[in-house]
């Protein structure tokens, strides 16, 4: 049988970096294909070249054996090959059916094409309302929109990138099924992900990539966990110790029934907020962006303030009323989710951005910067947290996502903050670093700092925190304690549905019809 | 072998450095071309554009005299620029700068005192420094776009000069000349040197920029408000003010526009007049980003632009050529010399396929 689609030797450099290096793979019809890999071992730039975004330097694709010359997305679209891509690109303000029409060009019969989408939802499963407008919709249900677009299309690749890194544990198992009945008709299935257990249920074949380089084809289903993160890794996984945590009774932050109206017309609002976190505790807010947890952030790190200065506390003072740079001061520590931009200046180097915040250690004096502190600090930390980086003087946009986001980690954790906050810290990092940075968290914890962190990713939580609560639109729920609470149930509270029961014991649940 | 156009990691330090020589090359190929396609000697030319202009102490004078107040607005803009502070009304500040400073000279009461030239001084980067004030105030408060705000109070400032100068200020000898009357000697600055025009305010422009240098070479106040500048997510994330940087941003600006207006009055011209500026204010913008808003970029820069200008003159009146060949010349230089500065952040490299 001649493979759908085959690539010979394909390479990509960037300038600091050779994303692709020499990879040949052969995807079948049927097949799922995943391509498995750490951040930055070159699974997106591959995916690009397949797509046509992005030009090889080096190397062929072949789409039923024809070889493919000058490529281009247009040219994928005729081939059958369709990328549902890691970040939606969906018109906020028009439906559903518009913003599929929109994506195919040329004119359009809008209620014929409502029509089809219904069809398709329904018959993959993918329950999508083709008159909603798409700022109604869960992220869950926007990945649907963009599946629902490629199936329209009749795919005979479909790529998926990342697809579950936004999902709940539920919504997850509703996509495989999917996804098998598409393999089943003879669709090719390329499938991105880091995560060895959804690709060992999920997929037929693997190609493992690190640093570029294919370093295996496998069958995941017959290879064993540590074998796969070995070819992943190139060294042993490291798993993450905890201690039985000593938590303190002295609160660190408190939150006490705050509600806030939303500033963005697409953002969420708060709805009487009330949260607390002590020392030497690691509290995790579990919940799918988009309900809450952006205005969170801001409101815990000062970025939004409030006029009632009570409403927030740190360590008993009062701060809702303080700018980020105040609440810092008082030992506040910050990591968000954008590293470009907003944790670090993309334009600036990297001795520059320790400044950023780090500049209270000392590297200011009398109204002027000391850059020798700062460089001696941008080194250990380049060091500590191995940072793969072209010296302490390589702008921070040259670093790949995964990189500087262990750079502002490391920037942030290197302060000995009193109380930490974290917004998905281990977002597109790989095995070894998110592993790492989860270590990290948790030896900070030990040595009694408070830390309050911000997460999609279920798994995680489970692994380092003490306690979890669940963002649902603007919401928190109760309190949970890890060791007393299921991956399930707070899944279905991540869904939106309702705990009921008012006692920190287990509590029975409704799941929601969604 | 096709070319590959990649950003790079980091600037190049060699490229920053050899950019200008590349854009000069560029440029002679240019003007021989352009000079001898329209039957002038491409040589002589370019001799009459940039040595000439040089090679007398009158000449040499004349040059610094424009550069000192283009290089000084700059140094002001740059600060801003820096912060993302468009300020493209430093003309309208100088004039005011101007307005100010010869307020002090017509009518504080000792003509002959010592304290004449510094009060002027004063007085002319808080005239330019007021002005400056209002699109600071407006951008706070009422988050007003500065861009159009200080362009417009360019043409108040223009009108409210020509009001004075028709007006109440008007030299009741200068036989109806809308103009005020001569400052008295102590308002003026001292020449250099000899007969010449340049004055000592260049001492002003060199201090300035050794000021502007150091500050935003060391302190945290230009590293903060550049931040905001370049990322104000990450100025916000980090707790910076805005509010500082649009402030800081306007009054830099406005402070050495007010003091190279009153530097214009108090050297060269000695009085009030309809048109008291050649639009330093515009050109400056000009100059802060010839010298990539970095103070010894802008210093030469600067010297640059004063010597592009003074050539044209000089070969309209040396040569007869007209003035849009000199402007056509004087774009492509610049053109070049913006062209060549991608290199520093780009670089072309050549792979198979």
């Amino acid at each position: 049988m001649t493979p759908r689609l085959e690539l010979q030797n394909i390479s990509k450099r960037y300038p600091s970096v050779q994303a692709n290096d020499g990879i040949s793979l052969q995807v079948m019809p049927g097949e799922v294909h995943a391509i498995l890999g750490e951040n930055g071992a070159g699974k997106s730039t591959l995916m690009k070249i397949i797509y046509g975004i992005v030009r090889a330097d080096e190397g062929e694709i072949f789409c039923n054996g024809q070889p493919i010359g000058v490529h281009k997305p247009t040219l994928s679209r005729k081939l059958g090959i369709e990328m549902v891509h890691q970040h939606f690109a969906l018109f906020e303000s028009v439906t559903v059916a518009e913003n599929i029409a929109i994506s195919f060009g040329g004119k359009y019969d809008i209620v014929k094409l409502s029509q089809q989408v219904s069809e398709v939802s329904e018959r993959y499963g993918l329950p999508v309302n083709p008159r909603s407008l798409v700022h109604h919709l869960s992220v869950g249900e926007r990945q649907r929109v963009e599946i629902v677009r490629c199936l329209l299309q009749n795919p005979k690749v479909l790529i998926l990138d990342e697809p579950t890194s936004v999902l709940t544990p539920q919504a997850v198992s509703r996509l495989f099924e999917t996804l098998r009945l598409l393999a089943a008709e003879g669709c090719s299935i390329l499938y991105i992900s880091h995560k060895l257990y959804e690709v060992k249920e999920l997929c037929d074949t693997a190609t493992v990539l690190r640093d570029g380089r294919v370093t295996g084809t496998i069958s995941p289903k017959k290879t064993s966990t540590a074998e796969i993160a070995q070819l992943m890794v190139g060294t042993d996984l490291p798993q993450t110790v905890k201690k039985a945590s000593k938590i303190s009774d002295e609160h660190a932050l408190v939150i006490r029934n705050v509600t806030t109206s939303s500033e963005d017309q697409f953002g969420a609002s708060l709805n009487d907020i009330s949260l607390s976190v002590r020392r030497g505790e690691i509290v995790g807010i579990a919940g799918v962006s988009g309900n809450g947890q952006a205005e969170l952030e801001r409101l815990i790190s000062g970025e939004t303030t409030l006029n009632d200065a009570e409403s927030i506390q740190l360590f008993e003072q009062p701060i809702a009323h303080l700018d980020a740079g105040k609440r810092r001061d008082l030992g506040l520590a910050f990591i968000p989710v954008e590293r470009l931009g907003r944790g670090a200046v993309p334009s600036h180097r990297l001795n520059e951005n320790a400044v950023l915040t780090a500049y209270r250690l000392n590297m200011v004096e009398n109204g002027l910067l000391k850059m020798n502190r700062a460089n001696r600090f941008t080194e250990k930390v380049i060091k500590k947290f191995g940072v793969k980086a072209n010296g302490l003087e390589s702008v921070a946009s040259s670093l790949s996502g995964g990189n500087l986001q262990k750079y502002i980690v490391g920037r942030e954790i290197e302060q000995n903050p009193k109380f930490l906050l974290v917004a998905q810290p281990t977002w597109g990092l790989d095995v070894g670093a998110a592993a790492f940075v989860r270590q990290t968290l948790v030896n900070l914890c030990n040595s009694g700092t408070a830390v309050l962190v911000i997460s999609e990713e279920l798994d995680e939580l489970f692994e380092i925190c003490d306690r979890l609560l669940v963002l649902y639109q603007g919401r928190l729920s109760q309190s949970f304690q890890c060791n007393e609470t299921s991956l399930e149930e707070i899944g279905i509270l991540m869904a939106g549905a309702t705990a009921v029961g008012s006692d920190n014991t287990r509590t029975s649940v409704h799941a929601s019809s969604d | 072998m096709r070319p590959l156009i990649e950003r790079r990691t980091t600037p190049s330090i060699a490229i920053t450095v050899a950019a200008p020589a590349a854009a000069t090359v560029l440029t002679v190929v240019f003007s021989f071309l352009f000079f001898d396609a329209l039957g002038h000697n491409p040589v002589s030319t370019l001799h009459a554009f940039f040595v000439m202009p040089l090679s007398s102490l009158n000449g040499i004078s004349e040059w610094l005299l424009k550069a000192s107040p283009l290089i000084l607005i700059a140094l002001g803009l740059a600060i801003g620029f820096r912060a993302n502070i468009w300020n493209i009304g430093a003309e309208g500040q100088l004039i005011l700068g101007a307005v100010a400073a010869t307020s002090i000279g017509l009518f504080y009461p000792d003509k002959e005192s010592v304290f004449l030239l510094p009060l002027m001084i004063l007085a002319g980067m808080l005239g330019g420094m007021a002005w400056a004030a209002i699109p600071a105030f407006l951008k706070h408060k009422c988050n007003t776009n500065e861009i159009l705000v200080t362009l417009m109070l360019t043409y108040v400032a223009t009108l409210l000069l020509s009001y004075l100068v028709h007006g109440p200020w008007r030299d009741p000898f200068g036989f109806n000349y809308p103009q005020t009357a001569l400052l008295p000697p102590a308002a003026m600055f001292d020449p250099l040197s000899g007969p010449y025009r340049v004055n000592n305010s260049v001492y002003i422009t060199i201090f300035a920029v050794g000021v502007t240098w150091f500050f935003t070479k060391y302190s945290f106040l230009s590293y903060r408000i550049s931040v905001g500048g370049a990322a104000p997510t990450a100025a916000r994330y980090a707790g910076y003010r805005e509010s500082t940087s649009i402030w800081l941003g306007l009054m830099a600006g406005g402070a050495m526009a007010g003091i190279a207006g009153m530097a214009e009055v108090a050297g060269p011209l000695g009085q009030l007049s309809p048109h008291i500026s050649p639009g330093y204010g515009f050109t400056a913008i000009i100059v802060a980003f010839i010298g990539r808003l970095h103070a010894v970029g802008i210093l030469l820069g600067g010297l640059f632009i004063s010597l592009l200008y003074i050539g044209g003159d000089a070969v309209q009146i040396s040569l007869g050529m007209s003035s849009s060949v000199t402007r056509i010349f004087q774009g492509a230089l610049l053109f070049f010399l913006l062209a060549a500065d991608f290199l520093i952040f780009y670089r072309i490299r050549f792979v198979k396929g």
